[in-house]
Parts: structure tokens; C-alpha cells; sequence
């Protein structure tokens, strides 16, 4: 399969970059939430516009009532999301939330995710416990009582947590810590007694939360997947994610990109267009074929998940590494390139940076992707 | 079964019933390439029986015409065979200038009788060409070469020097950039095609940092060139020359899948160890960078074949894929340690660490500096002012 959309990919990213770029723009969308103090962290009027354009159900199976697309497509969506910095909870409920659930029973996919497919619900993954990206360890305790579980601990990072309609909670069920096996995917209704949000605004504008989970009940059917085989879907769903984000990241870079090279055409100094300066046109140059081969990897990952490929885990993590180190060398390149302004609120540049960095530590920031290269290598 | 999949089903059955075991082996030396050309001494009998059988099927130029000595193989068809070559580790039946080079330029420029004759000699493997671009005071400035043509009527008297001529005294044929108006500096340039062997060629080969002297100066003096041996019209070879650069350099980037590509962390790893952290993230990173740039350069082929690629997209392409190798081989030679510094030893094949290290350091010289190739991305593709 050749390393370019294909033509019904094509129109897709047509429309979504048409439609991101009008409503989900970064005045009427970012700065509207942000300087009007928002506490939900989107706006629940645009995610249901992604409904209606069918973005939402693209990694929904047709059988669950979405368009049983594949991570090409997701990634077109989350690429002008990051290219217009829209607060989007897609990433976490169409993207991550989603796949998890696409693998549930019947029973749990009914309960959620025709909500996400209209629009009206969000999902959050609750899985990191500390300020780092270590899925491999997970401490939070949930032991059986009655016909269902009882789950105790804390959650980090909680992306959409607070709002979310409910938590993808990784839970201990047998084994240690540290144990690859013995973790237990649930679905934890928001409402569920025991929960507790601190949620915290992130650098970005983003809303996360430190989630305390006190002896929270919930019943038997709220396990997705297998009990305390909840690793193999998990791995869908952080690989789904993984190249989510990279995806969104390029979209971040790309902006940046466009917003430093305009600059460099219009900004004067010496007499001069800084950009017939060779210094900056050298390092905006190297930025480019960076920025290229960071897309190059997220779409050829994409595609070895879509085919199902054995090649796949290895290359989401390649992407989601390069892409996190390609982006920051552009919102670095461009704060610099900007001068003073590129220090200002008012200029948008700066809410590259911030975005750059909450996305890259999502999910495993580019030393976290580069180790587990090495380690699927064998070194 | 698809089109495609019948046509790999029959590419697997054809390769592996026809590439010979030797040649699934990897390169390791200059001599294991297969350069074709009148003088050229077959290292091995596979080697040989190799490249007749790859000819007789148009292999060795897979998406060239039939008329022209290729397989006529579709952009699909052509990904398929480089797919298939590599899944067992074939080595190309033949590698030289006329394939990356000078075969894409006469596709473009050629005459209809310069493509029947020249393209096929190279397609067979039977003249090896060289490059007469860079001279003395013209390298990064290639405009401003020198060597003169004189109009004699129905042939140039050609007099000048070139230098870097890559193979020039095993080559069979140069093409060649000759001024053929000195007043006009872009448009008083052709591209010229003439035989090494032609009174008043000469060649004296230089010695590099690697010990190999793979390169020479080339001097002409009142060499006798026919005008039905010019490509493109007269005076406007510059734009030969830069369509031809354009396949140079995607060839120097290694984006046709080679050893460039590959991640080297469990390579080193198998051979004698990461014994160090730091060298561990530092391969860690280096494999991240490998193996993103081999995504590219899938896409960049993928994209170029049906022009969707920037047309500039192979100075990019060259700029990142020479710069990576060029790290790749300091990791190597880091990571092997004082055994790697042997310049002679049975152990590392007469130094064929030390010596590779120091020939990547001429892929960003080589057909355009990076600094050129920056200058060149940052005029061509992000419109940058007075670049
Ligand atoms: C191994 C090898 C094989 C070669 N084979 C061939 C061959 O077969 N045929 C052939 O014709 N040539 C060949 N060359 C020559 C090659 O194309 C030239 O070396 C190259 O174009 C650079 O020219 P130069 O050596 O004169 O360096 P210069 O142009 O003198 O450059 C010196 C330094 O100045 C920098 N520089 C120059 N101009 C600029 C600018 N505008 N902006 C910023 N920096 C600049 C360069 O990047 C470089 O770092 C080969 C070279 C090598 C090393």
C-alpha cells in the first residue's frame, strides 16, 4: 500500500481540514475557553458538530453504529486538531476510550458508545499513577466483592477525568505491581460512589485530574475484556492512543511551522526579510525535513495498525518518539524565530510550545518511545 | 487473488528460483558490487550469472521500458520488486551512474535514438559511465564551470579539467558539462556525451582519507565530441544537469532501500554488546531516526512516482539521509572500540569499519553539500526570500 492517502482519505482531510480550521480555530475555540475561565476543558457544542460530520464514530465499528474506520483516519481528524490547537476530547473518547470499549461486551458498548457516537458523551483513560508514563506498573487495587469489584488508589493525568462520562480504569487484580498479567480493564461510571476529582489546568489549558478511587464498587459487567487479562486490550488501546498523539503532534508542529516561516517573510531587520537570513534558513530548512519524516513515520505506523501488522507496536512507538522530538524542535525553533513577540501572550506561538509539551508526555514522551524501540529491538 | 498479489507470487517463485545464495549475501566490500562496463572482472560466477539472468528479464532496470532494456513495471508493480529483493536480501544485479543517473535523465531529455542505444547498453551492463560536473574552481558554484566546448561545425573541440570524477579511470563514458557560450552563465551550458577512450582524455586518480582512490582529476585536451552527442538542446544543459542531480541525490539519500535504513542498535548489540547506558540511548535514538527516515524514504518513492512528491523533495531527502548515515557510522565506530580502529587486520576485512566511517563523511560533499542542499530547500520548497 502506497504512503499516501487514498482518495476517500483524501476528501475526508478535505472536509476536516475545511471544518477544524473554521469553528475549531484557536480565537473562537482555545482563547474563548481559556480566557472565559472554563472548567470543562472543550466545548460541548463543537464535539457534537464532530458528530454530526461522523468524526466521532471513525474508530467505532458500523456494527456499533460508527463508520468502522481506521487510525488513517483518526489521525486526519487529530492532525487539525493539533494544527488549530482545539481542546477536543477526541483523542480520549473516539480515539482511546473507543478502541477499549470496541472490545467490551455487548452490554458495556450499548452503554456508551452510542453516546460518544452522537456527540454527547466523553470517555477518559485512567491508567498512569505518579508523573510519569509507566503502564507497566499498575498499584491500584480492585478485589473482588460480591458478583462485581471494589477499587482503591490513585490515578494521575486523568485527561477529560472530571467531565468524563466514564473512567477506563486499569486495575490490579492479581499479581504485583509490576506484573505484566494481572491487570483488569473497567469501565467506572462517573457517578460511582468512592470517586474523588482534583481536577488541575494544565500548562496547555488542558483540564486533568488526580483521581482517588476509595473503595469504589462496581459490578461485574463493568469489566472490559478479560479478568485480569486486561493487558491485551489495554496495548490496543494505548497503541491507538500512542499514535493518536503523534498524529495530533504533527498537526502541532505543522502549525508552528507555517506560523515561524510566515513570519520569517514578513519580519524586517538590518533592511532586510529575516528569512534571507542563512542562519534561519538553514535551521528552518533541517526543521522541514524533520517535520516530513516525523509524518512519514505516523502514517506508515498507522497503516501497519490498520493492516494488523506484527511491525506495528514497534513503528507506533518510532512515530510517537520522532514526532515528539520533530514537534518540540518547532515550537523551540519557533518562539526563538519569533523574537520578543514569540514571548507574548497575544502571539499565538507560545501555545504551541505549551500544547507540544502536555501532548508529547502523553502516553510516553519521545525517551519513553525511544527505550521501548530499543527494547522490541532486543537491546 | 489480486493483480498484485499474483504478480508478487510470481516475483517471490522467479527470485527464488533465480538469485543465487551468494547474492542474498550482504555487501561488504567495493568489489562486491556488480559496476558492469567493458573492463569489468566478475568477482564470482554468481556474480555473473546474477546480472545475465536480472538482464534477460529487464531486471536490473525494473520500471524502465521494454524498449529500453527495463521490465516496463508500474510504480506498484516496481515497490513489489523492491519489497521482494529485500525480504531476502538480494543484492541490486547492477548498480551504476547509468542507472541512477544519466538512464532517468535520457528518459527525460533523450532522443528516441539516444534512448534505444544508450539505455539499453546500460540497462545490460555493458558501459559504465562517469560524472564530468565539478572542476577545480566549481563545485557548490557548478554554474561557473569552465570547461570550454568550441563549435567546429559538426563536433565541439572540448578543452578544460574536472575533478572528483567518481570512477573516471574505469569508466567507458562521461557525461558531461561543457560551456558552449561563454556569455550566457545558466544558459550557455550542455550536456554533452562522449567515450573516456577518445583522444585527449586523461585521468589521474586522488587518493581519500579512506586509502581508496575512487575519484580522479579528468583533463580534455582538443577532445573531438560529434553533435549528435549532446542531451537536451544546445545551451541548455543546466537543466539536464539539475533534473539529473535530482536523481543523484535521491540515490545518495539511500532512499531505495540499503543498509541506510536499517536500525543498527541489535546489530551492535549481537556483535559484542552495549555494555554502556549512554551508548544505549544514544542507539536508541539513532534507531528512532533510522527507521522514521526509512518510512520516508517508502513515502518519498511512493510519492515521486506518481508526482506527488515536491520536486525538490530529493535535496531534503539527501540532506537527512546522509547526515543520519554519517552518525550511523560514528555509533559504529564508538561502539566497536579499538577493535575498530584497525586499519589492516584479517579481523575487520582491511579496516572496513574505519574506512566506512570515513567514506560517509564524503555523502554530504558528494553531489551537493548539505549546506546546499538547505539553501536549496529553504528556496525551493519554503519559499524563503532571496535565497
Ligand atoms: C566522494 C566524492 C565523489 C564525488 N564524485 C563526483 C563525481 O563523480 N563527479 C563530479 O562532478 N563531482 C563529484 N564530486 C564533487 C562534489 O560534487 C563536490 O565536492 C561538491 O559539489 C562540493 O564542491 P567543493 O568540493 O568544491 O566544495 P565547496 O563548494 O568549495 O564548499 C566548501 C564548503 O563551503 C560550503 N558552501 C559553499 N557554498 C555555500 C553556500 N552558498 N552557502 C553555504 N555554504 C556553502 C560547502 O557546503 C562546504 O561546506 C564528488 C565528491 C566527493 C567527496
Amino acid at each position: 500500500m502506497p504512503l499516501y492517502f487514498n482518495e476517500d482519505q483524501a476528501m475526508l482531510a478535505d472536509t476536516v481540514t475545511g471544518f477544524i480550521a473554521g469553528e475549531g480555530a484557536i480565537k473562537p475555540q482555545l482563547r474563548r475557553l481559556r480566557d472565559g475561565n472554563d472548567t470543562r476543558g472543550y466545548d460541548p457544542a463543537l464535539w457534537k458538530q464532530f458528530a454530526e460530520m461522523g468524526l466521532t464514530g471513525i474508530l467505532v465499528s458500523e456494527a456499533d453504529g460508527g463508520l468502522g474506520l481506521g487510525h488513517v483516519e483518526a489521525g486526519i481528524v487529530l492532525r487539525e486538531i493539533g494544527r488549530n490547537l482545539t481542546p477536543s476530547p477526541f483523542l480520549s473518547t473516539a480515539v482511546v476510550g473507543a478502541t477499549a470499549l470496541g472490545h467490551a461486551s455487548e452490554d458495556l458498548k450499548g452503554r456508551y458508545l452510542p453516546g460518544v457516537v452522537a456527540g454527547e458523551s466523553v470517555l477518559a483513560l485512567a491508567l498512569d499513577e505518579g508523573a510519569k508514563h509507566r503502564p507497566e506498573r499498575i498499584a491500584l487495587k480492585a478485589e473482588r466483592a460480591g458478583n462485581g469489584f471494589r477499587l482503591s488508589g490513585r490515578k494521575d493525568f486523568v485527561i477529560h477525568g472530571a467531565t468524563a462520562d466514564a473512567l477506563i480504569v486499569a486495575g490490579r487484580t492479581a499479581g504485583s505491581d509490576s506484573d505484566a498479567e494481572g491487570i483488569t480493564l473497567f469501565a467506572v461510571p462517573k457517578d460511582a460512589a468512592g470517586i474523588g476529582h482534583n481536577a488541575v489546568r494544565l500548562v496547555d489549558s488542558s483540564i486533568a485530574s488526580h483521581v482517588t478511587f476509595d473503595r469504589v464498587e462496581v459490578d461485574g459487567g463493568a469489566v472490559i475484556g478479560e479478568v485480569d487479562g486486561g493487558r491485551a486490550v489495554l496495548d490496543k488501546a494505548l497503541a491507538a492512543g500512542r499514535i493518536g498523539s503523534a498524529a495530533e503532534l504533527t498537526g502541532v508542529g505543522g502549525g508552528a511551522f507555517a506560523m515561524t516561516t510566515a513570519y520569517l517573510k514578513t519580519r524586517k531587520q538590518f533592511g532586510k526579510l529575516i528569512g534571507e537570513f542563512q542562519a534561519l534558513q538553514h535551521r528552518a530548512a533541517h526543521l522541514y525535513s524533520e517535520l516530513e519524516i516525523a509524518e512519514a513515520a505516523v502514517i506508515k505506523a498507522q497503516q501497519l495498525l490498520d493492516a494488523g501488522s506484527s511491525r506495528a507496536d514497534l513503528m507506533v512507538s518510532v512515530a510517537k518518539a520522532k514526532a515528539s522530538r520533530a514537534t518540540n524542535l518547532a515550537v523551540r525553533e519557533g518562539v526563538q524565530m519569533h523574537g520578543g513577540v514569540g514571548m507574548t501572550d497575544e502571539f499565538d506561538i507560545g501555545l504551541y510550545m505549551k500544547r507540544d509539551r502536555a501532548l508529547a508526555e502523553f502516553l510516553g514522551d519521545a525517551n519513553y518511545h525511544a527505550d521501548r524501540v530499543a527494547t522490541l529491538s532486543g537491546y | 487473488m489480486t493483480d498484485l498479489e499474483a504478480f508478487r507470487a510470481d516475483i517471490r517463485a522467479w527470485l527464488d528460483a533465480n538469485c543465487p545464495p551468494e547474492m542474498r549475501r550482504p555487501i561488504e566490500d567495493e568489489d562486491d558490487i556488480c559496476w558492469g562496463g567493458r573492463a569489468f572482472a566478475f568477482k564470482s560466477e554468481a556474480q555473473k550469472i546474477w546480472l545475465e539472468r536480472c538482464v534477460a528479464h529487464g531486471y536490473t532496470v525494473p520500471d524502465w521500458p521494454k524498449a529500453y532494456g527495463g521490465a516496463g513495471m508500474d510504480p506498484a508493480q516496481a515497490k513489489i520488486w523492491r519489497e521482494e529483493m529485500a525480504r531476502i536480501g538480494a543484492r541490486p544485479p547492477l548498480s551504476s551512474f547509468g542507472i541512477w543517473m544519466l538512464g532517468p535523465a535520457l528518459l527525460k531529455f533523450g532522443t528516441e535514438e539516444q534512448k534505444v542505444h544508450y539505455l539499453n547498453q546500460i540497462a545490460r551492463g555493458e558501459i559504465r559511465w562517469c560524472q564530468g560536473y565539478s572542476e577545480p574552481g566549481s563545485g557548490s558554484d557548478l554554474v561557473s564551470l569552465q570547461t570550454f566546448g568550441e563549435d567546429k561545425g559538426d563536433h565541439w573541440i572540448v578543452n578544460g579539467q574536472k575533478i572528483w570524477t567518481s570512477y573516471a579511470d574505469k569508466a567507458d563514458w562521461i557525461f558531461c558539462l561543457v560551456r558552449t557560450d561563454k556569455a550566457n552563465k545558466y544558459q550557455g551550458i550542455s550536456f554533452l556525451l562522449f567515450d573516456m577512450t577518445t583522444p585527449g582524455v586523461s585521468t589521474r586518480p586522488i587518493k581519500l582519507i579512506s586509502g581508496a582512490s575512487p575519484f580522479c582529476e579528468t583533463f580534455f585536451d582538443n577532445v573531438v565530441v560529434p553533435k549528435a552527442q549532446i542531451v537536451g538542446e544546445l545551451n541548455r544543459g543546466w537543466d539536464v544537469a539539475k533534473y539529473l542531480l535530482g536523481h543523484e541525490r535521491e540515490m545518495i539519500s539511500g532512499a531505495g532501500g540499503s543498509e541506510r535504513l536499517n536500525a543498527i542498535g541489535a546489530v551492535v548489540q549481537r556483535n559484542g554488546g552495549i555494555d554502556n547506558p549512554v551508548l544505549r540511548a544514544e542507539l536508541a535514538q539513532f534507531d528512532v531516526d533510522a527507521l522514521a527516515f526509512a518510512a520516508m524514504g517508502e513515502k518519498f518513492l511512493d510519492e515521486i512516482k506518481v508526482g506527488k512528491a515536491h520536486p525538490a523533495q530529493p535535496n531534503m531527502m539527501k540532506y537527512s539521509g546522509t547526515e543520519l548515515n554519517k552518525q550511523r557510522h560514528e555509533l559504529l565506530m564508538a561502539a566497536g572500540g579499538s577493535t575498530a580502529l584497525e586499519w589492516e587486520s584479517a579481523e575487520t576485512r582491511g579496516g572496513t569499519p574505519a574506512r566506512s566511517w570515513l567514506r560517509t563523511k564524503a555523502n554530504s560533499i558528494e553531489g551537493g553539500t548539505s549546506e546546499v542542499m538547505l539553501n536549496v530547500i529553504a528556496k525551493r520548497i519554503l519559499d524563503l526570500p532571496g535565497a
